[in-house]
């Protein structure tokens, strides 16, 4: 295992860059932590794919230094870096058996026969395929076939860290839980540093210690998920994080005072942002609906029942607000709307202004 | 309309879809929900007139289609992996159907922008489709087959291969189109959150079987089998078999009070589901089952935790609200929301809804 240093990385796909705008990749500066377990969370295009190719070795990228453990890999060959991959795809031969796939990723780098006897077995055990090891892998199900391939990335007890690609993308949601719930169980138990590619926010949030939220070739955020919930650094993060994302509205602020059309809405801290492009964002779970006049005049657009709970689209001073009710809960009669004060965020030029920074 | 009748499929030795009736009407939105290999895009196929049923009708407002050429009919299906014309433009590629069906250019210029605009594809639209993203080209064959102005519409989880939030943006927008277009909307996919989504009725598939075709919050709500509702969970329902013995269900050395809606059931075996939003660590407000728990995983959203737990070898998931931090391998109670209980009897059916009066 290792730990992974991103150093004033940058690519571009271009033979002279000459702005920002030709980077697909532009410049980070991080260290992932040994044994750490990572998401790298963001739209198609957004450059996660650019970052992971360059971490693997497929790509050298135009600036800067990658390091495992300190030492450079920056210019090493893929099969040099020590590094295991699950795609989203698997990759497993059909005419050998459940034990056979597992154990060649061990044969291959001559591991001494009684080692991988004993590794493939707990790794069989640990995938629940012991009534199907001595299956050929044809018959199995897709789901089977993705365990398997996620097993030959983790069978190398050695590697410097394990990188998956979208691995769950082509499983069905019922098993999908099932193969996440067993990657976590075995980065606890195995304590492999993992990087996990994914534009699914769920995927992302419920495997990664730390997600990286990337836009545009940027990492607009790094954090736990707790972090991106409640304090979306940028308002992409809010947006794209939950479902529905976070409430986004234009807005002129004046110290503790928001303005949107023709209403006011109080803030919980000053603020003086003259000159700039200001936003609130409010997450749907925050706003609530009531009959209290005092409330925030909308119109309600649509309400749709999605079982566990209401989204109501409701129009304030021609913004489409979403607010969430609970099962149980009708929309009141005459509706007024209200944001919990503690948790609207402030946002300048699409960045979160933090009170007292 | 389109009616079914009795309609089965048998490929070489397997029924791919058993004895499958439903009326589909003008202007709904009909969801297929199911697994894998469910039997959602065969029975597609045999909407659309591309297979034939080995017994059974299909109807299209009164008339049997089967045996009628694709040609003839007038349907449009789009399918996961998208298939565009790679010489055309998107532009052209969008606006084919309507130049087959000598639509005038005014109304192609307008509906090609429209459908274009929606699905985000106005910078892209003099490319080809070889020059655009996957997510780009699915979205030009779903713009196709909206502007065609199709009777039938077949969608086969068209949304698959798409970016979530984009994903999230077109479920907002598809019911839109679809209300407006007046077609018959049959959409199929493996889950449960985008068939709340579309809203419309839905139809639960299961090894080529439908086990339920209602409105899709009914389904919901009132699942009329155990397969139905574990189908329709994401996720997965939890259960508990139980055995009722008198004013107590007894699990495996648990016991607990039977709520009072259920004291009418009779003393015998069920199946008692609990969606994972009902389950929690702490006791909700009203009734509850207590369970003695170890706790297995747990995931963290942000916003709301998913924990994982065994029980006397039953694997459940408590879905909480907030952030909620417990040790892996930890003891500790949980709690089923004793007014928020499916009831199923030893066949399966159900028995008792949540919200309901009790018959099933």
């Amino acid at each position: 295992m290792a730990s992974i240093t991103l150093d004033k990385l940058a690519h571009s796909y271009l033979p002279n860059p000459q702005s920002d705008a030709d980077f697909a990749l532009k410049e980070l500066d991080y260290k992932w932590e040994d044994g750490g377990a990572y998401a790298l969370l963001g739209p198609s295009g957004c450059g996660k794919t650019t970052l992971l190719n360059i971490i693997s070795g497929l790509l050298v990228p135009s600036k800067g230094h990658i390091r495992f453990d300190g030492q450079d890999v920056t210019h090493l060959q893929p099969e040099e870096r020590n590094i295991a991959q699950v795609f989203q795809f698997p990759v497993i031969y059909d005419t050998m058996t459940v034990r056979q796939n597992l154990a060649f990723p061990l044969i291959n780098r001559h591991v001494p026969q009684d080692e991988i006897t004993k590794r493939v077995k707990d790794m069989i055990d640990v995938l629940d395929l012991s009534d199907k090891a001595d299956r050929k892998a044809r018959g199995l199900t897709a789901d089977e076939k993705q365990k398997i391939s996620l097993g030959r990335g983790l069978v190398r007890y050695d590697v410097n860290a394990i990188l998956f690609d979208e691995p769950l993308t082509v499983i069905d949601p019922h098993m999908k839980w099932q193969l996440r719930t067993k990657l976590k169980d075995l980065h606890r138990q195995l304590g492999h540093t993992m990087i996990y590619v994914t534009h699914d926010q769920t995927e992302a949030l419920t495997f990664a210690d730390k997600v990286v939220v990337m836009y545009e070739g940027e990492v607009v955020q790094i954090g736990t998920p707790e972090e991106l919930f409640n304090e979306p650094a940028h308002t992409f993060v809010g947006y794209f994080i939950g479902s529905p994302g976070m409430n986004v509205i234009p807005c002129e602020i004046d110290g503790k005072t928001a303005r949107v059309g023709d209403i006011q809405i109080e803030l919980s801290d000053g603020y003086s942002l003259a000159g700039s492009k200001t936003e609130l964002g409010i997450r749907p779970e925050f706003v609530s609906l009531s009959s209290d006049k005092s409330g925030l005049p909308v119109r309600i657009e649509t309400v749709e029942n999605i079982g566990r709970f209401k989204i109501v689209r409701a129009n304030l001073q021609g913004h489409t607000i979403n607010a969430l009710l609970k099962e149980n809960e009708e929309v009141p009669v005459d509706p007024t709307m209200t944001f919990e004060p503690s948790r609207i965020n402030v946002y300048q030029n699409s960045h979160l202004v933090r009170v007292g920074a | 309309m389109l009616e079914l009748r009795s309609v089965s499929k048998k490929v070489g030795r397997d029924w791919h879809i058993k004895d499958v009736s439903m009326t589909l009407e003008k202007g709904s939105v009909n969801i297929l929900l199911g697994p894998t290999l469910s039997g959602k895009t065969s029975l597609m196929r045999l909407m659309a007139g591309l297979d034939r049923p080995t017994s059974g009708e299909i109807l299209m407002n009164g008339t049997d289609v089967v045996g009628m050429p694709v040609q003839k009919r007038n349907v449009a299906m789009v399918y996961q992996q998208f298939i565009n014309y790679p010489a055309m433009t998107v532009y052209e590629n969008i606006a084919s159907p309507m130049r087959v069906a000598g639509v005038d250019k005014a109304t192609i210029e307008r509906r090609v922008r429209e459908a274009a605009d929606l699905m985000k594809l106005t910078p892209y639209l003099e490319r080809t489709p070889l020059n655009l993203s996957g997510g780009q080209q699915q979205r030009t064959a779903l713009a196709r087959a909206l502007v065609k102005d199709a009777e039938l519409v077949l969608l086969d989880e068209p949304l698959a291969n798409l970016d979530y939030k984009l994903r999230e943006e077109l479920r907002v927008e598809l019911p839109k189109i679809f209300a407006e277009t007046g077609a018959i909307f049959v959409y199929a996919t493996t889950e449960p959150q985008e068939a709340l989504l579309l809203g419309g009725k839905t139809a639960t598939l299961n090894e080529g079987l439908v086990t339920q075709f209602d409105d899709t919050i009914d389904v919901y709500n009132r699942p009329s089998d155990l397969l139905t509702a574990q189908t329709f969970s994401d996720p997965p329902m939890n259960v508990l078999p139980v055995r009722k013995s008198g004013a107590e269900f007894v699990f495996n050395t648990s016991r607990f009070d039977v709520p009072a809606s259920l004291s009418g059931l009779r003393d015998e075996e069920y199946t008692i589901g609990a969606r994972p939003h009902h389950m929690s660590l702490q006791p909700p407000t009203g009734k509850s089952m207590k369970l003695d728990c170890k706790v297995s995983t747990t995931e963290i959203t942000g916003s709301e935790s998913f924990i994982h737990l065994q029980s006397e070898g039953i694997h459940m998931v408590a879905l909480m609200h907030g952030v909620h931090r417990v040790g892996i391998g930890d003891s500790l109670p949980a709690y089923l929301d004793a007014d928020n209980l499916f009831v199923f009897d030893r066949n399966g059916s159900l028995v008792f809804a949540p919200g309901s009066n009790g018959h099933g």
